[in-house]
């Protein structure tokens, strides 16, 4: 077996492809001499650039998807080519809402599994080796796959940077999205954007996060006021997004979002091992927890013994201080 | 539409609070002692109890794939109020992958011929997260994934579907495949006439010839994936524990000017 072709899903948000996607495509390049993005949108020309410059030297452009979902169209799509003699040996995906539709649709249709939640991935022997952090990142197992065929491979993000090969613009391969017949009827009616302002979480160099330990929804304004004088994103623990307090955009961990700040602040913050993988590769990490015992403590660089309703208006009142 | 029959997956999973492990020859999850309700279906099992009443009746069926003909999470999910359970429970699926999962339960939910299939977006041990969307292609249905709101009416299904941006309003005719997120519902708790009830409810025992599975497609062999090693983790060192006495916020400042990012 040889690793000689990778594909890459790559997803793109106006116009821009998503930082996920130049990661993927950063790792495809240290992987095989073949790299290929595979787009939709409308405006995958505009993406060729930087998917060339990050080392794709093709992208299977699938056209406007309009208001349908695409996680059925990309995956008939790549079924088709590999039906049409036009295989990788490796196909990577994003853990992503559409990603993971894109996976699963795809894994179904040509009868191949999948690997998921990787970290990391290396060739050893010609054979792809995918990397996850199990029971919450205490430890790490390397799989591989036995059988034929095109590996699939679903990456978190932040599992690698991006970095820029410097390679001329990624030739536009127009490919049809084939019908997908009933497994296509879903459309979208309305696209609703939450406003968000300040930095992405996930490129943000200071993350400060809340958790349940705030008490009640409206102390989640003490986090907003703390972020925005550090110039940070605020985040949140799943707890107090299932509580309604602030939006899941906002989640850190598993199921959320990955971080990987210059600092990550955890404010009432247990550390619950579903959390801890979705920012323990922050560089560095601060937690303010009341309970000396919470796990949060047990990554934390700095760790604040004390109640948050305490220290965090502290902290607001200096920093606002300092001007 | 009088009546609608949503067939819902659960996952019977080991406790979560106890630590979990690998069998040290297979490196399968150890899947031993008592299981219980995966927390993710709870929501999956409480909208879709709310979907069929909302719809003027309609059965919920669970239909679950777990070793040892295990049922303690069923019944706590029949006790909430669904009316049956299938369970497909065989030697045959030890080491089973998500496209195998999909392949019993895809199989065990034409049995049951639903209008809707409700599954969580992810399990908490295995946490693939594509089992559904593989589920929905073998099934031939549409699906929509991370459901923070689900409505049924006329024969579609409208779901407030999480996007990165916010949500999508997404319309789908049903059969459709739906996977919810936590949060979407606030599950209930059994009632004590619910858990008497639960005990006398039908649950269908399944093996995988009985669903026209060979043994190649599922457990190891269909997995067609190894895992090579496993090791510890790089560990994250504990740094400085200070306790608060009105002045942490200083060793924060300081860290952070320490830092340069102030
Ligand atoms: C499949 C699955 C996926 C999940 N995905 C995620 C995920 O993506 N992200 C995530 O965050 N969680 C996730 N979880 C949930 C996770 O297991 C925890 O339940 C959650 O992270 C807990 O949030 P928390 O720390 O805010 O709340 P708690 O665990 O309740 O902790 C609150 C903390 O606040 C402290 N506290 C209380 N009062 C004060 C005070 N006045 N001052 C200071 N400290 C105080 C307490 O000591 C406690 O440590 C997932 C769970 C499952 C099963
Ligand atoms: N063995 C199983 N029995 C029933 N449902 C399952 C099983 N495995 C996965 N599912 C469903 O698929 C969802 C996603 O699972 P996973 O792909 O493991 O993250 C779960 O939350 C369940 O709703």
């Amino acid at each position: 077996m040889a690793t000689d072709k990778v594909w890459v899903v790559a997803e793109s948000s106006g116009g821009t492809p998503t930082s996920l996607t130049l990661e993927l495509l950063t790792k495809a390049r240290s992987m095989a001499s073949v790299v290929e993005a595979v787009a939709w949108g409308g405006d995958v020309a505009s993406t060729a650039g930087e998917l060339g410059n990050h080392g794709a030297t093709k992208v299977y452009d699938l056209g406007d998807m309009g208001d349908a979902l695409p996680g059925g169209r990309v995956a008939a799509a790549i079924a088709a080519q590999i039906e049409a003699g036009n295989a990788p040996d490796v196909i990577l995906i994003g853990t992503t809402y559409d990603g993971r539709d894109i996976a699963g649709r795809l894994s179904a249709k040509i009868d191949r599994p999948v690997l998921t939640n990787l970290v990391d991935l290396t060739v050893e022997d010609g054979v792809p080796v995918a990397h996850h952090a199990i029971f919450g990142g205490v430890q790490m197992a390397r799989t591989r796959f036995t059988g034929d065929g095109p590996g699939i491979f679903v990456v978190r993000a932040k599992s690698f940077a991006a970095e820029p090969a410097g390679g001329s613009a990624a030739e536009v391969v127009p490919v049809e999205a084939p019908d997908t017949g009933p497994t296509d009827a879903a459309r979208v009616l309305e696209r609703h954007v939450e406003e968000r302002t300040g930095p992405q979480l996930d490129e943000a160099e200071i993350v400060v996060s809340g958790g349940r330990g705030l008490g009640q929804a409206d102390k989640y304004e003490m986090i907003e006021e703390l972020a925005k004088l550090l110039k940070a994103a605020p985040g949140a623990s799943r707890a107090i997004v299932d509580a309604g307090w602030v939006p899941y955009a906002y989640q850190v961990g598993q199921t959320g979002k990955t971080v990987k700040p210059t600092v990550y602040l955890a404010a009432g913050i247990s550390g619950a091992t579903q959390h801890m993988v979705g920012m323990k590769g922050a560089k560095n990490i601060i937690a303010i927890n009341k309970d000396q015992e919470a796990p949060i403590f047990s990554i934390a660089d700095l760790g604040i013994v004390g109640d948050v309703h305490k220290v965090v208006p502290k902290l607001i009142e200096a920093l606002k201080a300092r001007g | 539409m009088t009546g609608m029959n949503v067939a819902v997956c659960v996952k019977q999973i080991p406790d979560p609070a106890a630590p979990g492990s690998l069998h040290p020859d297979t490196k399968n999850l150890v899947r031993e002692g008592k299981l219980i309700l995966d927390d993710s279906d709870s929501y999956g099992v409480e909208m879709s109890l709310q979907l069929a009443e909302h719809a003027g009746g309609g059965e919920v069926t669970l239909v679950s794939m777990a070793p040892h003909e295990e049922t303690s999470g069923l019944r706590t999910a029949l006790a909430m109020g669904a009316a049956k359970a299938i369970l497909v429970s065989d030697d045959v699926l030890a080491g089973t992958d998500a496209l195998g999962t999909a392949k019993v339960l895809a199989a065990a939910i034409k049995r049951a011929e639903p209008d809707l299939v409700v599954a969580a977006t992810e399990s908490t041990d295995g946490y693939t997260g594509t089992t559904p969307a593989q589920l929905a292609e073998l099934l031939g249905l549409p699906s929509v994934t991370f459901a923070k709101k689900i409505d049924v009416s006329d024969g579609k299904v409208r779901v407030e579907r999480q996007t990165e941006a916010g949500f999508d309003e997404v319309e789908c005719p049903l059969p459709a495949v739906v996977t919810v997120t936590a949060g979407v519902v606030e599950p209930r708790y059994p009632s004590f006439k619910g858990i008497m009830a639960a005990k006398g409810k039908p649950v269908e025992q399944l093996k995988v010839a009985d669903l026209g599975l060979t043994p190649d497609e599922v457990g190891a062999a269909g997995a067609r994936q190894e895992v090579i090693d496993v090791a510890a983790a790089e560990e994250r060192k504990a740094g400085e524990i200070v306790v608060d006495e009105g002045d942490a916020y200083e060793r924060i400042i300081a860290f952070l000017e320490q830092l340069k990012v102030l």
